[in-house]
């Protein structure tokens, strides 16, 4: 493995016991839905069950006659939005979209999308109440594919959304087209020895956070809001409310509950806006909690897509030219990662020419949201089995060819950026090296088996975090952060801070605080929390540490630069190498100058992207298209591993959510128009009995733009797998499946084609 | 709706309360006992996210109505632990990372307790088994599994 940062480390890289953790393991924690409040109502959503109407009239009278009802609302109680694009932090968000998606005005866009909403004593009550809403919809004919949505003659879903040569607004479905293109592709397809082109559809799934959305909204005769929920950002769930309900973000206050997942679906709103305007008529706390069908039908989830991908090698193996195509569904409004599926889809290879071109359109199908390396594991399923392609046509080893192409520090991405130190070639050394991949393919009885491998780049980001570092009057230390923890990030942040403290993890104690209680951070996506927040903190402990030094060399009567730290212990370089530990020195603050706080707000650029190769083994049933999953093994740079448990965790967990991409997840929509599989026993994720042990390899290649080398881990690892199923699936019985899921009918029936 | 008066024993200790018959054992737990400990993922009986012991038996509570539970007894995650020593699948749990968000770890915890006080020494393929009806959508289950063979090993005195 690569070597480890030269400085050693104390407190980064050891296995503590979570902060939240007794909490978590005793039921003691409260997540969004364990809200009570005095005098707390219960909200409920009617929703479309069609694909695409015009919404007529909305009879709320028989609903808001029931007893126990003590409100019922549609969008006429929301602010009518202007259209216009505005800024949320980095990202430019549509406060039209954003408040349509909440509550549909004049039109619903796809089954599930919210129509009105009822308030009562009960859930139970506000249910039946849901039954006397009457609304009168004119049905639309609907498009629920990509191609199709694309064609002249389709249903527009919204009007006028793009603009025509004249510079007037244009029907169309096509809300975005973006390209990347360099070189020159027909002379680098002239130069190749072999060129694989192939043709891929995979299904939307969803992130399958096992919590489902909630929100509990009190509003203020004086103004002043307070909404309690499960969110990847205090923040940024205020400032969407703050938007949709055209109020100043200032008047809102969000406290963000224990989270039950989220991978990217819980950063947009849905509940917050409606819970809150349901509190302001009835001047009573709302909760509000979404059953799992709603969750499926009208939250997350990420993108079916269609790629076309066209790659050349020379007989040496090098890839000459590539030309990638495709459209993501957006959903109902703009907004599919089809961007970032462009930027990663082939940037794992350094390749002169290429040309990518990326559509984002509207289909009728709820609208997509963030999912672990958003775009990027439907682009892999593309590239990926491609690349396998080229291999096997050229006689070269798989992990040998990604060796031959892989880019290194100095490698221009498609999107033009150079790499800085990163660690690609590292993964596919220690793939090729791995106890795994040396092994021979166990054999499984009347089953075909088979290996695969396959690679991913995920950016990972930074933005914006604030961190605030106090030492008690104990010698321990808080620190708090604006960083929903949704996977051990209290404890990542709690250790760097021990480490620059010379503090035990267990001497920090990490909080996450609301949104008046620390200054502004962005959501928990992106990988982001131990790189950025974890650079807030680390610089709010160096903050403290320097006020530390000030403090000993005031008691001991001396300049601060002749005051020294190490390993928890202060030592005066004069006056004969008096020393006193932190612990002491804290019992001295209010002496020499009161408490001591260290602060931090960063928007970090050091970013490290992440690189990861898998490798699995598979056994195919060709009776039935069953595919079992025999060994899996991922291998990832990881920079910097703060907390080793936790990222093997989120190495474990996204090659999990692969595999499910990979065999079984699909969103099926019936001609209607309507989801057919709103729940977990026909939304097939998997279980226990699904899966084997998954074998880790980190790789530590450290991120020289970070303090403590930290890179993002959380996203990479969903990348590979669907590829690298794929690509066992081919060895296994030589059939080259392009679509997704790879699932027994679909396996079957490839095979019994090939087999004619 | 006219409520209905239940007696059940509740983490071992005497509990009455008033319920709709509509209402099922989880709404009961939750929003009229208050032990929100146990989570709500599905209400079909899917995740697992509910799940409590019944008579010694893992059941998604869900699926069973309030009134149905009448002179059982009924174990939850508040109540494994002993005071304050953990149940030893909690303090495994902790020790190998067996959770991430932490939503569905109450399920596991009550279903691994309800597998080893019948299996104390179960196969990683009797552990799958048993613990197929919870969902866990952070782990990959690799840690979980690990954590109930090592609070195995640790109350067979291994």
């Amino acid at each position: 493995m690569a070597a480890r940062q030269e400085h050693k480390f104390k407190v980064i890289g050891t296995r503590p016991i979570r902060h939240d953790g007794v909490d978590k393991v005793t039921g003691r924690a409260q997540y969004g839905a364990d809200i009570d409040l005095a005098g707390l109502l219960h909200g409920k959503t009617l929703r479309s069950s069609h694909a695409h109407a015009n919404i007529k009239s909305i009879d709320t009278s028989a609903a808001e006659a029931l007893s126990g009802v003590k409100a019922v609302i549609t969008a006429q109680d929301f602010p009518n939005i202007e259209p216009g694009m505005a800024q949320m932090g980095e990202l430019p968000v549509n406060p039209q979209h954003m408040s349509l998606n909440c509550i549909a005005r004049d039109k619903v866009l796809y089954d599930g999308h919210v129509v009105a909403a009822v308030v009562a004593t009960s859930p139970h009550i506000a249910e039946e109440a849901l039954k006397l809403i009457k609304v009168d919809y004119e049905v639309l004919p609907h498009v629920q594919n990509v191609m199709d949505a694309m064609n002249d003659d389709a249903p527009i879903l919204l009007p006028g959304l793009g603009k025509g040569d004249d510079g007037e607004p244009k029907d169309t479905n096509v809300a975005n087209h973006v390209q990347f293109e360099r070189g020159d592709i027909a002379a680098g397809f002239a130069a190749a020895e072999v060129i694989v082109e192939r043709e891929f559809d995979t299904s939307m799934v969803h992130q399958g956070y096992i919590e489902p959305h909630n929100s509990v909204a009190q509003y203020s005769s004086d103004g002043q809001s307070t909404i309690w929920v499960s969110t990847q950002g205090a923040f940024t769930a205020r400032d969407q409310t703050a938007m949709v309900l055209d109020m100043p973000a200032s008047k809102i206050k969000v406290v963000p509950a224990e989270i039950g997942g989220g991978f990217g679906g819980k950063i947009p709103i849905y509940f917050e806006p409606i819970s809150l305007i349901l509190s302001k008529k009835t001047g009573k706390p709302v909760k509000m909690v979404m059953s799992r069908a709603e969750v499926l039908k009208a939250t997350g989830p990420t993108p079916g897509s269609h790629i076309r991908v066209k790659m050349g090698a020379d007989k040496d193996g090098k890839i000459t030219a590539a030309e990638v195509w495709m459209a993501y569904e957006a959903g109902g409004f703009p907004g599919s990662p089809v961007g970032a599926g462009c930027m990663t889809i082939i940037t794992p290879y350094d390749i002169e020419n290429l040309k990518i071109d990326g559509y984002d359109v509207l289909v009728n199908k709820p609208k997509t949201a963030a999912y672990r390396a958003p775009g990027s594991t439907n682009a892999a399923m593309g590239s990926e089995t491609v690349i396998d392609e080229l291999a096997e046509k050229l006689g070269i080893d798989p992990l040998e060819f990604r060796r031959i192409n892989g880019a290194k520090e100095g490698t221009a991405q498609a999107a033009g950026p150079k790499f800085g130190r990163i660690g690609y070639l590292e993964t596919v050394e220690a793939a090729k090296t791995s106890d795994h991949f040396k092994s021979e393919l166990p054999q499984v009885e009347g089953r075909r088996v088979g290996r695969g491998v396959a690679s991913g780049f995920w950016f990972n980001a930074g933005f914006q975090s604030s961190a605030t570092v106090a030492i008690n009057s104990d010698g321990t230390a808080n620190v708090v952060t604006g960083s929903i923890d949704i996977g051990g990030t209290r404890a990542s942040c709690a250790m760097i801070a021990a480490e620059v403290l010379g503090l035990t993890a267990e001497e920090v104690h990490p909080v996450v605080a609301d949104t008046e209680s620390i200054g502004h951070t962005d959501m928990t996506g992106g990988s982001r929390v131990t790189f950025a927040t974890g650079t807030a903190v680390y610089d709010a402990a160096q903050d403290v540490l320097s006020q530390l030094k000030e403090r000993a060399a005031k008691s001991w009567k001396v300049e601060t630069d002749q005051v020294t730290f190490q390993d928890g212990v202060f030592t005066c370089t004069t006056n004969g190498n008096e020393s006193m530990t932190l612990k002491e020195l804290s019992g001295k603050l209010p002496r020499t100058g009161g408490p001591v706080m260290g602060r931090a707000s960063v928007n970090p650029r050091g970013v490290g992207p992440a690189f990861a190769t898998h490798v699995v083994d598979v056994a195919v049933d060709e009776e039935t298209g069953k595919v079992d999953i025999l060994r899996y093994t991922a291998v990832q740079d990881v920079g910097t591993a703060i907390h080793p448990s936790y990222v093997e965790g989120q190495m474990q967990g996204g090659v999990a959510q692969g595999i499910g991409w990979a065999l079984n997840e699909e969103y099926v929509y019936g001609d209607d128009g309507r989801l057919q599989n709103a729940g977990f026993l026909d939304y097939r994720m998997p279980t226990c009995l699904d899966l084997p042990m998954i074998e880790t390899v980190l790789v530590e290649v450290p991120n020289p733009g970070h303090p403590v080398g930290v890179r993002g881990v959380g996203e990479v690892p969903i990348i590979p797998p669907p590829a690298a199923i794929a690509n066992a699936i081919y060895s296994a019985t030589g059939v080259r499946m392009a679509d997704l899921p790879m699932s027994p009918p679909r396996l079957c029936k490839a095979i019994l084609e090939k087999n004619g | 709706m006219k409520k209905v008066h239940v007696q059940i024993t509740l983490n071992g200790e005497e509990t009455e309360f008033l319920c709709e018959p509509r209402q099922s054992l989880l709404e009961v737990l939750r929003d009229v006992l208050g032990y929100t400990g146990t989570k709500e993922g599905c209400l079909t009986g899917d995740c697992g996210a509910c799940s409590v012991i019944m008579d010694g038996r893992p059941i998604d509570s869900c699926l069973v109505l309030g009134i149905e539970a009448e002179g059982k007894e009924i174990t939850t995650v508040e109540g494994l632990a002993d005071g304050d020593t953990l149940h030893p699948l909690q303090k495994k749990f902790l020790e190998h990372a067996a959770l991430q968000c932490g939503i569905c770890t109450p399920g596991f915890l009550v279903t691994s307790k309800a597998l080893l006080d019948r299996n104390p020494n179960p196969t990683e393929h009797e552990i799958r088994y048993a613990l197929a009806g919870n969902l866990c959508r952070c782990t990959g289950y690799d840690k979980i599994v690990r954590a109930v063979q090592d609070a195995a090993s640790q109350m067979q005195g291994r």
